[in-house]
């Protein structure tokens, strides 16, 4: 009988496929994006920085760096669901995925609904793949800052997703 | 406080190096150029959406507050249509237009180019509008 694989072994090998989609992304690293991981389950870290207001007076982030926060959250979401199977059955190590990075879906179109204003504290996001086919896939996202229930930014998008891997 | 002055006081047009072009009467111009830093695809060397979206929102904003008695704007959707890439390496221009207003909203369109025959992205947003009290 094979042992099971040590947890920290799991966590790990999840944790650096996560680390090297997400640090090819230099805009996510630009806006300061992180993700943190519970299994498959993401959320998307925007800590807030002096950089992102875009209304100085109020003081509130610029609705462009929701919107981008947004779009990066429902990219990294679909990616990484993509690539999970691959990862979690051992037919794609992390090495390799660092090596020869996965192509990224493109945005076909993006609609951000602005719900209310961005407060100058940090912000969270979790998409969900509501479709995803061969070619187009169907993503929603959701963001909020204090309080998971009153979300300050929603948006849907749809993608074209990369074809031969 | 002039045009450019404007952008520079918004801490995040800055940060993507925004240039306001031109502006007046509920149309605006800013353009932005590549930066390695805004790419979103490594692959590619395309700059991501959210950029492009960045700067189509700023645009937009900057169109309605340059309407006629416009004082203070928020967007309440924006929604971004992404034609093709935009080549690495070329400047980005948005021109946006608020071609409807009504006592509370303004409705504005966008498009952007990279200097090809094709936009490299349209856009279409509602936002919030305030007009200045005319009986004071």
């Amino acid at each position: 009988m094979t042992q099971p694989e040590p947890v920290q072994a799991v966590k790990q090998r999840r944790d650096r496929a996560l680390a090297s989609l997400v640090g090819a992304v230099p805009y996510a690293q630009f806006l300061g994006i992180y993700f943190e991981r519970h299994g498959d389950e993401l959320t998307a870290v925007l800590p807030y920085d002096e950089k992102l207001i875009g209304n100085p007076l109020l003081p509130a982030i610029h609705g462009g760096v929701i919107a981008s926060f947004l779009e990066v959250a429902a990219i990294i979401e679909l990616s990484w669901a993509t690539i999970w199977p691959d990862l979690e059955a051992g037919r794609v190590t992390p090495e390799q995925m660092a090596e020869n990075l996965p192509r990224l879906p493109k945005t076909i179109d993006f609609t951000v609904d602005f719900l209310r204003s961005g407060l100058p504290r940090d912000g969270y996001a979790r998409a969900r793949v509501n479709r995803s086919g061969r070619r187009y896939a169907s993503v929603h996202v959701e963001a909020w800052q204090d309080n998971r229930a009153r979300l300050f930014a929603q948006a849907t998008g749809h993608f074209l997703m990369p074809q031969n891997g | 406080m002039n045009a450019q002055n404007f952008i520079n006081a918004l801490p995040f047009a800055k940060a993507l190096d925004m240039r306001l072009d031109s502006i007046g009467k509920g149309r605006a111009e800013i353009s932005m150029t590549w930066d390695a830093r805004f790419v979103g695809d490594p692959a590619t060397g395309v700059i991501h959406g959210g950029a492009v979206s960045a700067l189509m929102d700023t645009c937009g904003g900057v169109a309605v507050l340059s309407y006629p008695g416009a004082t203070t704007t928020a967007t309440i959707d924006l929604r971004i249509d992404y034609m093709r890439a935009a080549k690495p390496g070329a400047r980005i221009v948005a021109r946006a237009e608020c071609y409807h207003v009504t006592r509370n909203v303004a409705f504005m369109r966008a498009t952007a180019h990279d200097g090809g025959d094709t936009p490299v992205a349209t856009a279409t947003g509602a936002f919030t509008f305030a007009a200045k009290d005319q009986s004071a």
